[in-house]
């Protein structure tokens, strides 16, 4: 398996909705920036983002970019009914600058082999269907 | 070996008094049988098992939103047209998924002792003929929250647990050793069930061997994809002493969960030490508190096994370890039938002998307890069914005999 790299799903088959709370991120997104809500009151973050802040109740958020951040956990997916070939890295990313955020996506572009829990990841964006863009991510040592 | 406590508990009122299965197909062979064709045939054997007629329901507690394996719904109506009940007094469902099985006997012990039911049904039927339950995420409507999940390809269940397994295996140094060995004592449970749809032995070799689905997950760490159904009847405990078997008491049930837990996997908010385990410690906190008993005194723990893993991570929130050593305390032999300090999932589990989103934990609690399952604990005096850990609420239950 060394030298295969990890993509994501066929990316004109990958489709997302929104709603009045999560358009801003997918807005971001399409300016290729990542984000993610902060309550603008006692400043916790979540996600994805929700109506209310969980710790006060506030509906008031400032949207915060996301820096670099690390592997919590991940994946590695070798084929999928009807798409043997496929190699996905599904990852959840953790970021030390946003604590309690979870982003789930994939990992692009990296040998699965080279993948490890705590590992720094950078985000990068994939163009979907419909326009969007989903933020993914890889290493951001040169492969 | 139980504690005599716990069958005086005040919440040990109501009882299982019959369970009916319909026979456990690979996945789509049930066809052209229809959903509702096996539901009602698993309802009709429940009440053979009981003694009653099926006249005699006039109460539904479902649970997984009253799905059926997530692409079809139940309906009380439609059973009731169909089956000729002639009135009922009571039908509700516990929310969510899989996570209710063993809550959906609090439903009906809620309904019974709130006097608005007599005898009440659960009843779950799975016929994957359209649809794989193995990809069901991946084949879901799009909604504005799945959206932050769906692209990462995790297609279904398996795949999404497969992040915690890791996990647990990063923070705790868990072994796939550990998953393979609860793959191979649930077979060697599975090999005298002639029901079984797994039966031959199944070695390590053959686990590391094993075409690997969503890593650190292979084949073996996956349930079976089955089409069947099952049902189990619960009345009062004064009903149930007239009826054809020893009544089965409902020791204590509890459904529910926290907040770190929540959506689980289909979120992955879960901050440490919640993302490595079940979210099932809080509802096992309270199942022990209301039957008055511990983990040392349950003598055969039915543990949803969807994936090998999340055995491990219920064994240590319900008690069985401490948090983080279920990989050291499987290996050892713990839950082993033959040598084991407490047996689990001695019918073969899901992992072995069909999986009916939790229904057949339940219905081999009863078999324990009345003391005719097919591997029976000898003495068997306190069992103790679980939930599919997934979305709140999980849930668990403790039954045990009449006395």
């Amino acid at each position: 398996m060394n030298g295969t790299r990890a993509t994501t799903l066929s990316p004109e088959s990958i489709r997302i909705t929104t709603d009045a709370w999560t358009e801003p991120y997918w807005e971001a997104a399409k300016e290729e920036r990542l984000v993610t809500p902060r309550c603008s009151e006692c400043g916790a973050f979540r996600f994805p983002p929700t109506p209310f802040c969980p710790e006060c109740r506030s509906q008031e958020i400032d949207w915060v970019e996301l820096g670099n951040g690390t592997v919590f956990s991940y994946s590695v997916v070798r084929g999928l009914p009807g798409q043997r070939d496929l190699l996905l890295v599904p990852v959840v990313v953790a970021f030390a600058d946003a604590p309690g955020v979870h982003v789930v996506s994939n990992l692009v572009d990296v040998d699965p082999d080279d993948v490890h829990i705590e590992m720094p990841v950078t985000v990068a964006f994939v163009e979907i269907a419909d326009g969007w863009k989903l933020p993914v991510f890889r290493s951001p040592e040169p492969g | 070996m139980a504690q005599g406590e716990a069958a005086t508990s005040p919440s040990g009122d109501v009882a299982i008094v019959g369970i009916g299965a319909t026979p456990y197909y690979a996945r789509g062979d049930s066809y052209p049988q229809t959903t509702l064709e096996l539901a009602g045939k698993a309802i009709l054997a429940a009440c053979e098992d009981a003694g009653i007629s099926v006249t005699q329901i006039d109460g539904f507690a479902y649970y997984s939103g009253a799905g059926a394996g997530y692409g079809e719904t139940f309906d009380t109506a439609t059973f009731m047209e169909t089956l000729g009940i002639p009135e009922v007094t009571f039908s509700a469902a516990l929310t969510s998924g899989g996570g209710g099985s063993a809550g959906s006997i609090g439903l009906a012990r809620a309904a019974i002792l709130a006097g608005d039911a007599t005898f009440v049904v659960t009843v779950m039927a799975l016929q994957q003929h359209k649809q794989r339950l193995g990809t069901i995420f991946g084949a879901a409507a799009l909604s504005p929250q799945n959206s932050f999940l769906m692209p990462s390809g995790l297609v279904g269940p398996g795949h999404l647990m497969s992040v915690l397994a890791r996990r647990h295996m990063h923070l705790y140094g868990t072994r796939r050793e550990a998953f393979a060995e609860i793959a191979i004592s649930t077979r060697e449970n599975a090999r005298n069930r002639p029901k079984a749809q797994q039966r031959e032995p199944l070695t390590l070799d053959d686990y590391f061997n094993a075409r690997m689905i969503a890593e650190p997950l292979c084949l073996f760490d996956f349930c079976l994809e089955t089409d069947g159904a099952v049902a189990v009847i619960t009345t009062d405990v004064d009903r149930a002493r007239d009826l054809r078997h020893p009544p089965v008491k409902v020791i204590a049930a509890a459904h529910g969960g926290r907040r770190e837990w929540g959506r689980a996997f289909a979120w992955y908010g879960m901050p440490d030490p919640h993302f490595a385990a079940s979210g099932h410690a809080p509802v096992a906190e309270h199942l022990y508190r209301k039957a008055g008993v511990g983990p040392a005194d349950i003598d055969v723990a039915l543990i949803y096994d969807h994936f090998a893993p999340m055995v491990l991570m219920q064994l240590e929130d319900y008690g069985f370890c401490a948090k983080g050593e279920g990989g050291p305390f499987v290996e050892s032999g713990a839950i082993r039938y033959e040598g084991g300090t407490i047996p689990v999932n001695t019918h073969g589990g899901q992992l072995s002998e069909a999986y009916i989103i939790g229904m057949t934990q339940v219905m081999e609690a009863v078999e324990q307890i009345r003391g005719v399952a097919t591997n029976q604990v000898p003495g068997a005096e306190l069992a103790l069914a679980t939930g599919g850990p997934a979305t709140l609420p999980v849930s668990g239950l403790i039954v045990g005999p009449d006395r």
